[in-house]
Order: C-alpha cells, then sequence, then structure tokens
C-alpha cells in the first residue's frame, strides 16, 4: 500500500468535535464486561499460593493432600510450567515470575495454584499445600541493594555495560549512559552549580480492575482466554510461548478494561490459569484480589538519584548531570536506562549527561507506569532547576524558556528534534491567568515541564462496510482511554460520513492481524493511522463501483463528502452516490466493501506538559492541600478532545497521589505492609480541585492529521510541580516522595531547628 | 396483647475451610442473643453494620461458627431521648445520628466523629457500638464518646450493668465483654449548660481514612468562661484511647487562652505512646497530638460559648 503518513493541513467536520462515546452507556449503566464478568459453563475457580518471605530457597513442595481434596481439580507448581524459552532471558523471568522455580524472591511471589469448583473449597486446598521454605536474607531498598555488603539476589547476574567484565556478581544488572558535551568543563562555566540528591518510593498505578480472566484449553491442542489486558496479541505470543501452544490456536479476548496504565502489559496470572485448565481439562476463571494486586503485579520502581546543574548569571544552563538508581524488583529492567533518557529532554544543553543503573531488589516485577519512568527523573531536575532559578534571582518560567529546547536541537538523548511544544507549553503558562492568581496563607506555587517519547508500531484495522451503509470499524489497540469514539471520528472524516453511522470494536486475535499493545500513547496514535488508511483503501474500491455503475473511468469519479462523484463537465447529469447507496448495490457489483490496513506507525511525535500548581500545607501537621491545578499539554491535534482533556486530568491525578501519599512501605521482614487502598493512599474525588486543562496542537509531521501520542506525558510534571509547590509553601526543599504528612512535617521542624 | 414468639431465623449455611458450618442466626429478643453467645462453642460474632465483622472475613482474618445479627431486636435500632439524655442502641447506623437534630445540638462532636468513619456508604451501616467493641486505638468515635463520658449498657447471662465506654476496650482488637456479654446501648447525658464538645482526626486524605491521631474535647464554662469541668480524649497514639486526666486539670479554673493551649498541646503530647507504622511515625503523632487537643478545645470552647 503507498499510504503517506505526511501531515497535511486540512480542514476537519469530525475530528476535533465531542460525541458520546460508544462504550459511555454500557460502562454507566453496569453492562460493560470486565475481565470478571466472562463464565463459562463447568468453569472452576482458580488461585494462587503465594511466598510470605522476602527471599527463600523453595526445598519442598508438597501438594498430596491438596489434590486429595474433594472439589480440587488441579494442582499446579513451576513443574507443570516447564522452560520453553529457549535462552529467551526476558521471556524466562516472565515464567518465573508467573511460578517461582527454586527461589521464592519476593513476598508475593507465585509458587503454586490450584484449580476447585468453587472458592472456599480452593482456599481450603492453597492452605494444604505443604512448602518448606530456607530463609535467605532479603534487600529491598534500592540503595541497599546496590552495596558490595547486600544479599545477592542473582548471583548469576553480572553488570552490564561497565568497561571492564566485572569480576563478581552484583544486585546492578546494568550501566548505562546518555548525553554529549563536557560536563566537567560545562561545570567550569558556570557561576551557580545546585547539587541535590532525591528519593522516590514506590507506587502502583492502582487501576480499579483487578486481574481478571477466564482460560480454556481444549484436548485438541486449542485454546481461549478472555483477559483484561492492554495488549491481547502480545499476551497471546507470550502465553503460547509459555504453555507451548501455537500462537494462531491460542484466541484471546480482551475484555473492557478497568484501568491499566502499564500495569497490564504483562502477563502474570494468564499463563497460571491456561496451565490449570490444561491440567483440569475444564475453564478456569482466576482473579486477582486486591491484595494479590499489590504484592505481585508491576509497580514502578523506587528510586534515588544524584542531580547536578550549573547556570551563568544570566540564566544559562552550562552544563547538566545525573545519576539515576530505578529498582527493578528481581528481574533486570531497563527502567534507569528510560529515566536517563528522559531526565534533560526538555532543555537546549551543551553539556549533558545522564548515567542510569538497574538495581535488583526483593519486591515484585517492576512493571511500566504511564510514561514509566520519566516522572521520578523530572522530579528530581525540575526541583533542581527550580532551586537554581532561585538562586539567580529568575522567574523559574522565564528560566526555562531560556533553555528550553526547540526544532532542531539535539536531544539529551540522542535524537534532534522536529516541531515540539515545549517551549510553546511554557509561553502559554507565562501567561496563564493561574500564574497571576494570588495565593493565601500557608499557599505556594510550583510549576514544572515533563516529557515523553510516545511510540508507535505494528497496527492492523479493518474497515467493513454494511450493505446498509453503517460501518464497522475493528481495531486490534485495547481502548484505554476512549480510542474506540477518536477512531470512529477520524474513519467518519476520511469517509465523510456522520459518526453515529460508525461501530467500533477491539477485535479479538483471530478476527485481526497482530497489533501491538496500547502503550507508549500509541492507541490513537497508531490506529487512527491505520484507520486513515483503511478507510482511504475503503474509498479506492467505492469509487471504483460507482464507476462500474456509471460505466465510467475510476480516475473520474472522486470522494468528497461521503459520496463519489463523476468528475468533469462530460458528467454534468450524473448524481452523486452516496456510501449508502453503493453499498446497497455491493453484492451485485462486486461483492462485500472493506478497507484493510497493516503498518507500523513510525514517527509518534515527542510530547512535552507544563504543569502549574498552589498547594496549602498546614505548618501543624505537614498536611498538603492541592488548592489549584492546571495543565498545558501539546496534542499534535486532539481527535476528541474531552477525552484528550481526561486524560490530562488523570495524569495529574495519579501525580498528585504520587507526590503526597502513595508509596510501598516494607517492614523489616521484607512484607509489604500496605497491600489494599486504605493504606495505599490513591486521592478521592474529594481530595482534588477540579484539574484545569489547555490543549495545545503542535502538528506531528508524520501523522496525517498531526496527531501526537496523549496519555502517558501528563504524569511527568506532577512530582516535580508539586514538590516545588509544597517546599515554596512550606520554606524547606523537599527532595523525598511521597511528600506525606510526617515527611513535611519533619522537615519543617529541622529547618524551624526544632 | 403481643406475644414475641422466640423465633430463630437461619439465612443460609455457609461452607467454611475448617469444614465446619457456620450458622448466621437474627434473633427477636436481647436475652436470645445472649443465650446464643452465652450457649456458643465456637468463635461467635456479634453482627450490626457488618463494617468491620464482614470485611475481616472476606479477607480471611475471621471464620466465625456462630453470627448473631442484632438488627432484629426490639429497641436496638432506636435512639431514645430520656430525662436523663440520650440512649443509642447497639444497631443505630452512624448516619442515623446525624439525622437526630436534638443528639447534635446537644453533642455535635460525637455526632462528628461517628459521620466521619468510612464513607457515606459506610456511615449507612456501622454503629458506634461496633467502632467501640471493635476496639480498635484509632476508632473514630471512640476519643468522642470518651470525652462525653458517655456509658455503655451491658446485657449478659447474669443481667445487665453499666460501665463507662473506656472501659470497654482494653487493647487493640480486645474488649472487656465476658463471655455472651453484649452491648446494647450507648448512653449520653444531657450535656451540661455552657457546655460543648468537639472531635478532630488527623488523615492524609480529606475521607474514607483511618485516624493517624485524634482528640476529642468537652468543656464546661461558668458565666465567666472560665473551664469548670474538662474531659480530654485521645486516638490512635496508644494501645487504646487515651483519656489524659492530666489535660483536663490543666485546664480547669482558667479561661482558654494561648497559655492554656500550649499546656494542654505540651500535655497531650506528652501523654502519648504512639508507635511507628504505616501510618505515622513516633514524633509526628506525639506532636499532631498535641496540635489537634489545642484545636478541638478551641472549637469545643467556642461550642460552649466561650471567647
Amino acid at each position: 500500500m503507498n499510504f503517506d503518513p505526511r501531515f497535511s493541513g486540512r480542514k476537519f467536520s469530525s475530528v476535533g468535535t465531542r460525541p458520546l462515546r460508544p462504550d459511555g452507556i454500557d460502562k454507566v449503566t453496569g453492562r460493560a464486561r470486565y475481565g470478571a464478568d466472562f463464565n463459562m459453563a463447568g468453569q472452576l475457580v482458580g488461585r494462587v499460593l503465594r511466598s510470605p518471605h522476602a527471599h527463600a530457597k523453595i526445598l519442598k513442595i508438597d501438594t498430596s493432600k491438596a489434590e486429595k481434596l474433594a472439589g480440587v481439580k488441579a494442582v499446579i507448581t513451576a513443574a507443570d510450567l516447564p522452560d520453553l524459552t529457549d535462552g529467551d532471558a526476558g521471556m524466562y523471568d516472565v515464567l518465573d515470575n508467573c511460578m517461582a522455580r527454586g527461589k521464592a524472591l519476593y513476598d508475593g511471589h507465585a509458587v503454586a495454584a490450584v484449580a476447585a469448583v468453587d472458592a472456599s473449597t480452593a482456599r481450603q486446598a492453597l492452605k494444604l499445600i505443604e512448602i518448606e521454605y530456607e530463609i535467605l536474607p532479603h534487600v529491598t531498598d534500592v540503595d541497599e541493594a546496590m552495596k558490595h555488603t547486600a544479599p545477592l539476589i542473582n548471583d548469576a547476574i553480572f553488570t552490564e555495560g561497565l568497561e571492564e567484565k566485572p569480576a563478581k556478581p552484583s544486585n546492578v544488572t546494568k550501566r548505562s549512559q546518555f548525553g554529549h558535551g563536557d560536563v566537567h568543563q560545562g561545570f567550569g562555566h558556570a557561576d551557580v552549580i545546585v547539587e541535590r540528591s532525591f528519593k522516590t518510593e514506590q507506587t502502583h498505578q492502582g487501576y480499579i480492575e483487578p486481574h481478571a480472566c477466564v482460560a480454556n484449553v481444549n484436548l485438541d491442542g486449542t485454546a481461549d482466554l478472555w483477559v483484561c489486558t492492554q495488549g491481547h496479541f502480545v499476551y497471546r505470543q507470550h502465553c503460547a510461548q509459555l504453555l507451548g501452544l501455537e500462537a494462531s490456536k491460542l484466541r484471546v479476548t480482551s475484555s473492557e478494561i478497568g484501568g491499566g496504565f502499564g500495569g497490564k502489559t504483562h502477563v502474570w496470572a494468564e499463563p497460571v490459569a491456561l496451565a490449570l485448565s490444561r491440567k483440569a481439562g475444564r475453564p478456569v476463571k482466576l482473579v486477582m484480589t486486591r491484595d494479590e494486586v499489590f504484592r505481585a503485579s508491576g509497580p514502578t520502581s523506587a528510586t534515588s538519584i544524584d542531580v547536578k546543574i550549573g547556570a551563568r548569571k544570566d540564566g544559562t544552563i552550562t552544563a547538566a548531570e545525573a545519576t539515576l538508581r530505578y529498582s527493578s524488583g528481581p528481574y533486570a529492567g531497563t527502567w534507569a536506562e528510560i529515566g536517563a533518557m528522559t531526565a534533560f529532554a526538555c532543555y537546549k544543553l551543551d553539556n549533558v549527561k545522564t548515567v542510569g543503573f538497574e538495581v535488583l531488589v526483593n519486591r515484585p516485577k517492576t512493571a511500566a507506569y504511564r510514561a514509566p519512568s520519566a516522572p521520578m527523573a523530572a522530579f528530581a531536575v525540575e526541583s533542581a532547576v527550580d532551586e537554581l532559578a532561585k538562586e539567580l534571582g529568575i522567574d523559574p518560567v522565564e528560566f526555562r524558556i531560556k533553555n528550553a529546547a526547540q526544532e532542531g536541537t539535539r536531544s539529551s538523548y540522542g535524537p534532534v528534534y522536529g516541531p515540539i511544544g515545549i517551549g510553546p507549553t511554557l509561553e502559554a503558562a507565562k501567561h496563564h491567568p493561574h500564574m497571576k492568581a494570588p495565593l493565601g496563607k500557608n499557599q505556594g506555587r510550583g510549576m514544572a515541564c515533563g516529557f515523553w517519547f510516545n511510540f508507535g508500531g505494528q497496527t492492523c484495522v479493518d474497515l467493513n462496510i454494511g450493505m446498509d451503509g453503517s460501518v464497522s470499524l475493528a481495531v486490534g489497540t485495547v481502548d484505554v482511554g476512549g480510542s474506540r469514539a477518536s477512531l470512529s471520528l477520524v474513519a467518519a472524516e476520511e469517509l465523510g460520513i456522520d459518526y453515529a453511522q460508525l461501530k467500533a470494536v477491539v477485535a479479538d486475535t483471530s478476527s485481526l492481524g497482530y497489533n501491538d499493545m496500547t502503550d507508549g500513547s500509541r492507541g490513537t496514535f497508531s490506529s487512527s493511522m491505520a484507520t486513515i488508511s483503511a478507510a482511504r483503501n475503503a474509498i479506492k474500491i467505492l469509487r471504483d463501483r460507482a464507476a462500474q455503475t456509471w460505466d465510467i473511468p475510476v480516475d473520474d469519479v472522486v470522494w468528497e463528502n461521503g459520496h463519489a462523484i463523476a468528475k468533469g463537465e462530460k458528467y454534468g447529469n450524473l448524481a452523486a452516490l452516496s456510501l449508502k447507496e453503493i453499498a446497497a448495490k455491493s453484492g451485485t457489483t462486486g461483492g462485500p466493501i472493506a478497507g484493510h490496513s497493516e503498518l507500523v506507525a513510525d514517527g509518534a511525535g515527542v510530547s512535552f506538559a507544563t504543569h502549574i500548581c498552589d498547594i496549602e500545607v498546614d505548618p501543624e501537621t505537614g498536611a498538603a492541600r492541592v488548592i489549584r491545578y492546571t495543565v498545558i499539554q501539546d496534542a499534535g491535534k486532539a481527535v476528541h478532545p474531552t477525552y484528550v482533556e481526561g486524560q490530562y486530568q488523570g495524569g495529574a491525578a495519579q501525580g498528585i497521589g504520587w507526590a503526597l501519599n502513595e508509596e510501598y512501605i516494607y517492614g523489616k521482614d521484607g512484607r509489604l505492609q500496605n497491600a489494599g487502598f486504605l493504606d495505599y493512599r490513591i486521592p478521592v474525588c474529594s481530595d482534588l480541585p477540579m484539574i484545569d486543562t489547555q490543549i495545545l496542537e503542535i502538528p506531528n509531521p508524520n501523522h496525517p492529521y498531526g496527531v501526537r501520542g496523549v496519555g502517558e506525558t501528563s504524569i511527568v510534571p506532577p512530582l516535580a510541580a508539586i514538590a516545588n509547590a509544597v517546599s515554596n509553601a512550606a520554606g524547606v526543599r523537599m527532595t523525598h516522595i511521597p511528600m506525606s504528612p510526617p515527611r513535611v512535617l519533619a522537615a519543617i521542624e529541622a529547618e524551624r531547628g526544632g | 396483647m403481643v406475644i414475641v414468639r422466640r423465633q430463630f431465623i437461619t439465612v443460609g449455611e455457609t461452607v467454611m475451610t475448617k469444614g465446619e458450618t457456620m450458622r448466621y442466626i437474627r434473633p427477636l429478643s436481647i436475652e436470645d442473643a445472649v443465650g446464643l453467645l452465652a450457649g456458643s462453642s465456637g468463635t461467635a460474632a456479634i453482627l450490626a453494620g457488618g463494617s468491620d465483622l464482614l470485611v475481616r472475613m472476606k479477607g480471611g482474618f475471621v471464620e466465625p461458627d456462630l453470627i448473631v445479627d442484632i438488627k432484629a431486636i426490639e429497641g436496638l435500632s432506636e435512639i431514645r431521648q430520656t430525662p436523663d439524655g440520650f440512649s443509642i442502641g447497639a444497631a443505630v447506623p452512624c448516619a442515623v445520628l446525624g439525622e437526630n437534630a436534638a443528639l447534635k445540638k446537644a453533642w455535635p462532636g460525637v455526632v462528628e466523629a461517628a459521620k466521619l468513619i468510612g464513607s457515606k456508604q459506610v456511615q449507612g451501616r456501622c454503629t458506634i457500638t461496633g467502632n467501640l467493641c471493635n476496639a480498635s486505638p484509632a476508632a473514630d468515635s471512640v476519643p468522642a464518646l470518651v470525652a462525653a463520658g458517655a456509658k455503655a449498657v451491658i446485657a449478659g447471662p447474669s443481667g445487665k450493668r453499666t460501665i463507662p465506654v473506656e472501659a470497654v476496650p482494653i487493647g487493640p482488637g480486645k474488649t472487656s465483654l465476658a463471655k455472651g456479654e453484649i452491648i446494647e446501648a450507648i448512653l449520653l447525658d444531657n450535656q451540661a449548660p455552657r457546655s460543648g464538645d468537639a472531635y478532630l482526626r488527623f488523615i492524609p486524605r480529606t475521607e474514607m481514612d483511618i485516624a493517624v491521631v485524634s482528640a476529642g474535647v468537652n468543656l464546661t464554662l461558668d458565666e465567666h468562661g472560665v473551664i469548670t469541668a474538662a474531659r480530654v480524649a485521645l486516638g490512635a497514639v496508644a494501645v487504646t484511647v487515651l483519656l489524659v486526666e492530666e489535660a483536663a486539670e490543666a485546664l480547669i479554673g482558667r479561661k482558654l487562652d494561648e497559655a492554656a493551649l500550649e499546656r494542654l498541646a505540651k500535655i497531650c503530647s506528652g501523654a502519648c505512646r504512639p508507635i511507628d507504622d504505616k501510618r505515622g511515625t513516633i514524633e509526628f503523632r506525639r506532636k499532631v497530638a498535641g496540635v489537634l487537643a489545642t484545636r478541638a478545645a478551641t472549637t469545643a470552647n467556642a461550642r460552649a460559648g466561650g471567647k
């Protein structure tokens, strides 16, 4: 297909409007089917037994008593999931994480599972499984884990990325480095240098819907999986590989999704459910409890970051440097590397260096969380930038404008930027009324910038035109934020028809070609590109059918406003044919009319945001309250502005929770203390003000409509914006996230010398 | 004449993981409830709103053999106003406290505390008696009840007795109630003239949370605004809610001025015996106990007509 993805500044009639989402009514009336809402006849209840220890050798597992219990249909351990990963280290880690093989690596690590006729039998069976552990020393803190004296989590790991191969194993799996210029020389030219260390605690995505699936393995080697996921095609690949199934014989259907934010990009329970079903010969439903979600899904990294930035008196940054240490759970990751890439991406720097260290700890395997790794790096860098502006006596917005990256800037992680939005978001912030609003007693204002790459990737769309002229759109990117509405708008725009004439669905893995998962803010960016391409392919057929009907050359038929039009004087008497009219005759003009598209969506435009917030701190209790919050972000083109605003607000809300109260709290025994929403404090409605949004549209040159991903960038600035505001309100620089009341009060008391 | 039939309703039987059967019984009289509890052999639990019990059962922390639902017992779902004050039945949901104008006027601090528990939905089920018997040091309504001098009417195999509410919890999750005993009602006296009570708690969120520290204060003033009676209670800073008598003594005989507040804060911070846990540090709880006591005292003083 010769699809041209380049931006063309067209005028829109559907794109940019705000119709209701097609999934909305089902969701508000409770009809929508989420992961746990699917059921099959004869289905069993699956439950997982988890390690109570942070680090322990599994000496013996005796499942015989559980197997004998009436109503138990299958008991599995790692032995039922043989290693089929064929040297793929990443997949081996996924397998080991699904079911511990020899060693339990964190509190909550799965060690066995049962399938039984009902929940209480399954629970009882878990109690009958006898496991002999040899408890090993553990480490949960990222800085502690880097010490030479720390307990080794995997003695086969030697740090990668060092000049010389180390002689001893380490919990540091990898060192990575980015930057250009000479920071040593750059700091030599600085008049003022700020150097600070920061810490952030581990947080969870906090999606409301726990992981849930129903697995059914048939005797003929085919299988079905109904699951709540961000990427059913990826789940299919992983599950097929781990279970030795042929990918095309495993049909995966994604349910509606009650939040994912990166946490539903990895398989945890699904291979276990399939293995249980295979052994029991019956369908198995497996739903994680909230406790299990916290202990054994994939939270984000805890971090420890050092930042050093120098500038001349005129406000020009001369050098910037950061060392970033990110926990990755007990398996190797690339989280610090991503942090190191994003840390200084907002700025135009001659001398910049970032170094990342990936650190193993006895905590659950780190997974992606909305712009993974970027919020923590932005917290450290934007806090230091703010402090530097203050020391120089320059307004923090002006200081950032002076140093902001532009089109043509070589980014701190390598590539040269095209047209970007950091400057415009800062200018918009400077002129926003929020910046001039008066502040009350004990209130402070803070602002910060954020960057995210955005991704594209493999995408496939089918567009089918019914004989009644209605259009169905089958997409393969799971709808996490309103993409069915956005993609319908895009199809309506291309075809020139009404939004109401379309219905978009997320197709299962047997009904559509492969799609990468909905991550990297790619859902609307990549699937809209494929939708445009599919629609244009359908239009070719529609024109062809009109040409046949009229018996004129197809080159003389154009498509305008949902109609085929015969072009030129000689056809003056021919009435235009609508999509509906052409569709009605399709049975006699060549059969069904459809447009397909399979592509790799390249050129996802990078995204920037600037956030402003006002915080009030109670100086006697350390409690911080968000008074006002404004998000300004570049969307490229907002296809459905309401859902773009929703993404902006959602990211800010999650960032506020992360900044102020959310954290994994481990006891000395290495066990998670707060595996529930009571003591893992995400914000409730009354904790948040109405979050204001401002959409900027700086077109992405690599998308026909100029679309950029919008889902993730909004969580990047909040930690820093809030830290800057709290620091201004409390009169003391906050360097540890979350800024929970005990931490803020302790900082205030220390500053008072009390 | 109405003949009240001795009636047991058994609704469902659930197979528990111990392999035994759980019995759910909904008696119609307090005597039957006492009899059932006294005669039970395994783990027995009383169900009113269920906002603690059902959560604990779902989490697998408790597997009762017998559940006695007290909501059908006559009078237990009522707030009665007597010449002496108020009698709040053990099955009265906290939301109902907020709908009782006379109670709200007399004891605004107690009602405020009851209306802070959980969420709106939880308040429609939970009870102050349940909050007391759950025996959490962080229970919201308990410091307010202790400050108000509330009493618990207990029915048991050997008859009825009335004790101060602070004598009910003896440690986290433990009460002084004997086997077969059940709290029937909480009594609140009529508030003395020129009196006011107040309750405050600290939580990191705005709602749906559990107190990190809390303080209940009840003050009575004379015509000149001098404090003649005081009760100060602190929550979540020791194994049980603390009645800080030293704080009350320091307030009595003086006006609630700057110096009195400073003294109150110091005594309250000193009286704490808190722990470091996931909800807060020792230092934080000490400091904030003093802060909340002064803020609650200021509100109580204003409600009593003090300036």
